[in-house]
């Protein structure tokens, strides 16, 4: 379904034409958050209102967020499941930092959230769940409802289970049967405060349902009467609109993307572009698994999936794969990068293109498998035996994954090298609109293997050195198997220059170990861009990977009040932009937000003997844009 | 390039591939010579490794494949430097991961031969998950095991097929874990091919490398090696004249299993518990001798024969093809989802992939 930003209206509205009486406010952003128990379908609710608000023209940005659990006991603090968004009519850059709009679907969704909520705040709430057992079960020892401990709020009382029931008494459903849509009825509600296209939700529960039509009407009827409660009850006065974001856009077509999913379209994407088939060799984790299910989808790409039997296994075949001549890649979280840590040093020491995907979670260990964190990045960085320098490239954004995917193909090509791409949690699961691009902005990934001797002996002879590398590059040469006379063989154990051959000679490791490192150390990689509007700043800002959105959330917040603050953001970690040395220098203060307790900040006093300051948070949680805002406006009081 | 050439689908042009490479080897004729590569064997003199070598470099070329058309990939011990003296493609891995990364090959790449060299311990010890896996999955991989029953590049500690109370350096007092059976393991695995053979008899191991190359699929061949410097005399018992024919039960397709000096004892199955046991073969129950069958569906037979073998004496150690069937080889199933899938959807159209069906368009 396409649509034009210029014409929102031209969306059907169930209700017909709205009610007179019903004042109308526009807001230039919002942030709502549904939240319930883990059964109650928050995370398709939040999906449904993003795609509806994607459709609609806003820009958004989007915070699932939901326990390890999968079905955590009913109605407790530890099962809520939630899911935040934020749109605006302008650009902008985080799920935001607090909800202006909570949708509370039992005691537990209200206990675990109220207190992120700014005073003024609209909570809408299913009294229906506000049984004393209920309340107990969280520790309400007074009904929040009538105690007068939200009277700070807007509350809205909404009966929302005993309404879809009702609306739904027509349908031969049982009460359990119909009460599982009171999440459809919330939507319509949503939807229609705030003005939204309902087109796309019908069409999708109709899809969703095709098996069980009963389920789809039922959903829909749902869904509707939401919006029509909303038409008709006195108690929402007011609606809201939330103009399309046209000036934040370039001109393009856009769609909504989730970070693991333009990840997997950057791979078919490059493997596209490289000419290559693609081969993913991956374990079932927590968050990288969408990755996995979705390239499973695309074998009419000439797409591989291998469900290994374990996470050696996921990088092995992968491994297996390249030194065949597929692109090949294993997608994981921290935890399993600990344990294919030998086969990316084996990669290393083989120098065959391998991307090698981190969906970074909460560690250590197990950790928090659903929240985010970026603590894997020494880890990527030195996480292996001996001196196995691997790559690193990190995504800023969700729709950034897809560019992210393709960097990190074209430097594992190019330079024969296994590539780290960390991404993380918050951008696994997190939304935004992004532009699809046109096939003529997508980079040339193809490579020349290897088709000849390249080594002529001096009896004349000429034979295939498989580690006489490209002068420029570094590079070695990728001389597939089913190549006549260049049969050669690759191992894990020191090999000497050019030939190969296993060699334990103290003089040729010392210089393959210099090599190896030189060649990563001389992968060419863009300069970094520093933002500094006046030129004034005595502050620089240093961000990397997902935390992009809050900082500039946070730098515009700090420039908004006066404040001068430089910012720039990295995405190669390894190696460094040329000229991150010189930006950094050029700076009184560097401050380097990271959600880790300080691994970037360690590189770059280590490599740049720059004074870096960290600030660290590890809630599992993004940061917040007011909070980070507070904390370099602290930071540029000290130096000025 | 002509343009009928450029027209052919891939699989046409794997197909034409092969069959040039199969005229080319007819051309040059290749020799055991041509898979011997340029690089000094090193393993310890007298190391049963040299046999397996000779073996294979003189059974491959019959097989009539190019030599670049030939992958061993191995993981780590003495018996993994094989490839190193191979002059095909080749891998020297990790420790245990062979199989692994050799499934990712070959899945990937069906025109290839991929073979896989193993040990005990590195099979079994530290691969024994992707050893299973890769049998249970069926992927058309050729899986050599030497099997020393010992650590032999680590000098000398006791391996998962040691027999209990092994002396070694790391068990002076003698090893306590019971021994895995290798080709028992492989048959509960799902293995569609399980063979057992010895490094010294030379005909015995070609005739069963020619089986298992032959066959679609994982196959598993149990090569019991002799290390002579930390476990010399392992497999003596099976090797000397004096005791192999008491000790050694050779298993043939289709034929009685008989053995013993003038094949005076055979296999008989107990009609009441249904498991084997030894017999003298006599007039009366010679009708009744267990014949050999390969490729029987149930392993059961197979399970309860390799259970004959002693694990400390390897008293009545069956050798040869255990199991031979037919089954879904994995790869070949891949490439038929992946054909299927484009029968169905037709071929991937990027362009469709990364617009979806929700999309809104920006007017400059």
């Amino acid at each position: 379904m396409a649509s034009q930003v210029s014409s929102p209206d031209d969306q059907a509205i169930p209700g017909g034409q709205r009610k007179p009486g019903k004042e109308i406010r526009r807001l230039d952003r919002v942030i709502i958050r549904f939240a319930g128990d883990s059964g109650d379908g928050m995370q398709l609710t939040g999906d449904r209102f993003t795609s509806e608000t994607a459709s609609f023209g806003n820009d958004l940005s989007t915070l699932p967020n939901f326990p390890a659990e999968i079905r955590a006991p009913a109605g407790t603090l530890p099962g809520v499941s939630s899911f935040q968004l934020h749109f605006a009519d302008h650009d902008i850059l985080t799920p935001g930092d607090r909800p202006d709009v909570l949708v509370a679907m039992n005691p537990a969704a209200l206990k675990a959230n109220i207190e992120d909520l700014p005073h003024g705040a609209e909570v809408i709430i299913n009294t229906d769940e506000f049984t004393k057992r209920a309340m107990a079960k969280v520790g309400y020892d007074a009904n929040p409802l009538q105690d007068g401990s939200l009277s700070a709020y807007s509350v809205h009382e909404v009966p929302l289970t005993s309404l879809t029931v009702e609306a739904l008494k027509e349908f031969a459903l049982t009460r359990k049967e119909a009460e599982r849509s009171k999440n459809m009825f919330a939507l319509g509600l949503l939807s229609w405060m705030y003005h939204r296209p309902t087109d796309g939700t019908e069409t999708f529960l109709r899809k969703k349902f095709t098996k069980k039509p009963q389920l789809a009407e039922a959903n829909i009827t749902a869904f509707r009467a939401g919006w029509n409660f909303g038409e008709t009850t006195e108690d929402f006065a007011t609606v809201y609109e939330v103009a399309p974001a046209a000036a934040a856009f370039t001109p393009g077509t856009y769609r909504n993307i989730s970070g693991n999913l333009a990840l997997a379209y950057g791979l078919i994407t490059a493997s596209q572009q490289s000419g290559l088939p693609l081969f993913l060799g991956s374990y079932p984790i927590t968050p990288a698994s969408d990755v996995l299910h979705e390239l499973s989808k695309h074998k009419n790409f000439g797409v591989r999936t291998f469900q290994a039997e374990d996470e050696i296994a996921g990088i092995g075949a992968a491994l297996g794969a390249a030194f065949g001549g597929s692109l090949a890649v294993t997608t994981t979280s921290g935890p399993g990068i600990a344990l294919k840590s030998e086969t990316i040093g084996l990669a290393v020491s083989l120098e065959l293109p391998l991307l090698v995907v981190d969906i970074q979670r909460g560690g250590p260990s197990t950790g928090l498998p659903t929240k985010t964190e970026q603590a894997d990045l020494l880890q990527a960085m030195y996480g292996r035996n001996g001196e196995a320098p691997v790559p690193v490239i990190a995504p800023s954004t969700p729709g950034d994954c897809f560019a992210a995917a393709l960097e990190a193909a074209r430097i594992a090509l190019t330079w024969r090298t296994p590539v780290f791409l960390l991404s993380d949690g918050y951008l696994a699961n997190g939304s935004e609109p992004w532009r699809i691009p046109e096939p003529a902005e997508l980079p040339n990934l193809r490579v020349d293997f290897a088709t000849k001797p390249n080594k002529k002996l001096e009896d004349g002879s000429e034979v295939f050195w498989p580690y006489l590398r490209d002068p420029a590059t570094l590079a070695r040469p990728w001389a597939l198997p089913g190549t006549p006379g260049l049969e050669h063989r690759v191992g894990g154990i020191e090999k000497q220059d050019g030939t190969g051959n296993i060699s334990y000679d103290p003089a040729n490791h010392d210089l393959m170990v210099r090599t190896r490192q030189a060649k990563i150390d001389g992968i060419t990689v863009p300069n970094i861009t520093v933002d500094d509007p006046t030129g004034e700043a005595t502050t620089l800002v240093l961000g990397w990977g997902s935390t992009y959105g809050p900082i500039t959330a946070a730098v515009r917040r700090v420039r908004g009040g006066g404040g001068q603050i430089a910012q720039a953001h990295l995405r190669h970690i390894n190696p460094f932009p040329a000229n991150l040395e010189k930006a950094l220098k050029a700076y009184e203060q560097v401050i380097i937000p990271e959600m880790n307790l300080g691994q970037l900040a360690t590189l770059i006093r280590a490599r740049y003997l720059v004074d870096a300051r960290s600030y660290t948070q590890v809630t599992g949680l993004p940061f917040k844009a007011e909070q980070l805002a507070h904390a370099l406006r602290e930071a540029i009081d000290v130096v000025d | 390039m002509s343009s009928t050439e450029s027209a052919k689908t891939p699989s046409q042009a794997e197909q034409t591939k092969q069959v040039e490479q199969t005229k080319q080897v007819e051309q040059t004729k290749q020799t055991m010579k041509d898979f011997k590569s340029d690089q000094e064997v090193r393993w310890c003199p007298g190391c049963g490794d040299y046999a397996i070598l000779a073996a294979v470099q003189g059974f491959l070329p019959e097989l009539g494949l190019a030599r670049e058309n030939i992958v061993f990939v191995s993981g780590i011990g003495c018996s993994s430097r094989f490839p190193y003296y191979m002059n095909t493609y080749g891998m020297h891995s990790i420790h245990g991961r062979a199989p692994a990364i050799a499934t990712g090959l070959a899945t990937s790449r069906r025109d290839l031969s991929v073979w896989v060299i193993t040990g005990d311990g590195d099979a079994l010890s530290i691969g024994g998950n992707h050893l299973i896996h890769a049998l249970r999955r069926n992927v058309n991989l050729k899986i050599l095991l030497f099997n020393n029953r010992i650590y032999g590049l680590t000098k000398g500690q006791y391996s998962p097929t040691s027999e209990i109370g092994k002396i070694t350096k790391s068990t002076p007092m003698g090893s306590l874990d019971a021994p895995f059976n290798p080709v028992s393991l492989a048959l509960g695995a799902e293995a569609s091919f399980v063979a057992r053979t010895i490094d010294s008899d030379r005909k015995h191991l070609t005739s069963v490398l020619r089986e298992a190359a032959a066959h679609p699929g994982t196959a598993l061949v149990e090569i019991y090696q002799n290390c002579n410097i930390f476990n010399d005399g392992a497999f003596e018992i099976l090797k000397d004249r004096a005791t192999a024919d008491e000790a050694l039960i050779r298993l043939e397709h289709g034929q009685p299993i008989r053995f013993g000096t003038d094949h005076s004892k055979g296999i008989l199955r107990d009609p009441g518990s249904g498991d084997l046991r030894i017999v003298d073969v006599t007039p009366d129950n010679e009708a009744d001798i267990l014949i050999h069958n390969a490729h029987a569906p149930s392993p059961a037979t197979a399970f309860a024969l390799s259970r004959l073998a002693d694990p400390t004496t390897l008293h009545h150690t069956p050798i040869g093809v255990l199991r031979n069937v037919d089954r879904l080889v994995y790869d070949t199933a891949m490439a038929e989802q992946l054909d299927a899938a484009i029968e169905h959807n037709g071929e991937g159209d990027l362009t469709t992939l990364l617009t979806g069906t929700d999309t809104w368009t920006v007017v400059g």
